[in-house]
């Protein structure tokens, strides 16, 4: 293995191929970081409200986890970038085809968040209803409305559970980052392609990339285990070892 | 918003999109079988009792998990060749097409999330099982042949099949080596056709439908086998 040519003058634009990986790997971030910030957002909300007992409420959030955990993320994400632009009303498609900027960077985004909301959605609900029913009915014979339950009780407790699984839908959100590639975003996966291209280093190039992702998965990994170690409410199973 | 939607160009494309479909489940099928029969493999050594066998089958589950499919696929796309080459002397590996690439990759892939759930499957199984086992003198293989394993295997059959509609969709990522899936088919009559929208809007609704149903199934499966106590 030779990783020489890292910093030779790239193909075009300036840097070496060595900017090239760094610029890559910034992308990969920002994608997963900007989907991630969606996907908890929306996943809370509707997690939140499968477990409400109101249909109206409940139904929409089903059917919302249902449709998009069903269909696979490329779809998703070429329904973003190529369809939403021709369905919506005419003046707003022009402006998502010519005036916005960074098309592809917004598409992925929006594709990878409400696609993993379906997720966070699930394991938000699973985690608020591991909580014991007693619990709520204790709560509520002390006097606390139903929405004060959730404030105070089942979102705190029900979020510590889920951090482990949370985590590994972050980790999901980073590793899917790379199926934007197929829309055009140069995040890490597809500048490590295209580096192989121009260079031949096909096997350098990839074992760098997959190290890269590796590191990044153990760092977050490690960092979580802390943040549940300090979040952790003595005395109740399921909150950490 | 549909007025000039074009349907016509879905039914002339149907014959194509069947085949891209017959591409996508035999993918699915043959990935999913090699993955449980290679993830049991990894489960068992990663549960066995030597260094030697539980730490390169944790390295390698861990490795694989934490890299992007999509990578992994170019990997295999760029390591399968070289590899027949040095196995077979032939320099231009023939017989060994795309198919053949991605399938291994998808094997391999696979083999890494089946085995966790497979770990888990096996200690799901009381300890108690394994010990009247060996009390009636079975060995490892046949304790774990026809004791462990059918009782693991029994309360697991939900997940791996749920795991098996993800890895239907994780098909669909063949695309980014061009070779021609069920969404590789649709991607192509689109382009060819100007029919960006109507296309993938079809294969959106043909894998939801698809994918809903056999949760459907699963889940029903699920409810009606909860392990008898």
């Amino acid at each position: 293995m030779d990783f020489g040519f890292l910093s030779q003058p790239a193909f075009s634009g300036g840097g070496t191929y060595f900017d090239w990986v760094l610029s890559g790997i910034k992308w990969t971030m920002l994608v997963s970081i900007c989907a991630w910030v969606i996907a908890f957002t929306l996943g809370s909300v509707l997690g939140v409200l499968r477990t409400t007992k109101l249909w109206w409420l409940k139904g929409p959030a089903t059917a919302y986890v249902e449709l998009f955990r069903n269909v696979p993320l490329l779809v998703q994400m070429f329904i973003w970038y190529f369809v939403v632009p021709e369905i919506v009303p005419k003046t707003l498609g022009m402006w998502l085809k010519q005036g916005m900027p960074m098309p592809e960077f917004w598409s992925a985004v929006f594709a990878l968040g409400f696609y993993t909301a379906s997720r966070v959605a699930e394991q938000v609900r699973s985690g608020i209803q591991s909580i014991p029913v007693g619990q709520t009915h204790a709560a509520l014979a002390t006097g606390l409305t139903m929405p004060q339950v959730y404030r105070h009780l089942l979102l705190p407790m029900g979020y510590r559970i889920v951090i482990p699984p949370l985590t590994s839908e972050f980790l999901t959100i980073f590793k899917n980052s790379s199926v934007a590639l197929t829309i055009g975003v140069l995040e890490l996966t597809a500048q490590a392609r295209t580096i192989s291209e121009y260079t031949f280093r096909t096997f350098e190039i990839f074992t760098l990339a997959t190290v890269v992702y590796v590191l990044i998965t153990m760092a977050v990994t490690v960092l979580m285990q802390l943040v549940e170690r300090r979040l952790r409410v003595p005395g109740f199973i399921g909150t950490g070892k | 918003m549909f007025t000039d939607f074009d349907f016509d160009v879905i039914e002339r494309a149907l014959p194509y999109l069947w085949q891209g479909m017959m591409f996508s489940l035999g993918l699915t099928l043959l990935a999913m079988v090699g993955g449980i029969v290679l993830g049991t493999l990894l489960a068992l050594m990663r549960l066995s009792s030597y260094k030697v066998l539980r730490v390169p089958a944790g390295t390698y589950v861990n490795l694989l998990r934490s890299t992007p499919l999509i990578l992994v696929i170019f990997w295999f796309y760029f390591l399968v060749p070289i590899a027949v080459k040095h196995i077979t002397g032939d320099s231009y590996a023939q017989g060994i097409g795309p198919f053949h690439s991605a399938l291994i990759a998808f094997t391999l892939f696979e083999a890494a999330y089946y085995c966790e759930i497979i770990r888990a499957g096996i200690q799901s199984v009381p300890a108690g099982q394994v010990q009247a086992a060996q009390a009636l003198g079975l060995n490892y293989w046949q304790a774990t042949l026809q004791v462990v394993l059918p009782q693991a295997f029994r309360n697991m059959v939900p997940i791996l099949l749920t795991q098996g509609i993800i890895l239907f969709q994780d098909t669909s990522l063949v695309y980014v080596v061009g070779l021609t899936d069920f969404m590789g088919a649709a991607s192509k009559v689109a382009q060819r056709d100007g029919r960006l929208v109507e296309m993938y809007l079809f294969a959106a609704l043909i894998y939801f439908i698809l994918c809903y149903l056999a949760s459907f199934f699963v889940k029903r499966l699920q409810s009606r086998i909860t392990p008898p106590r």
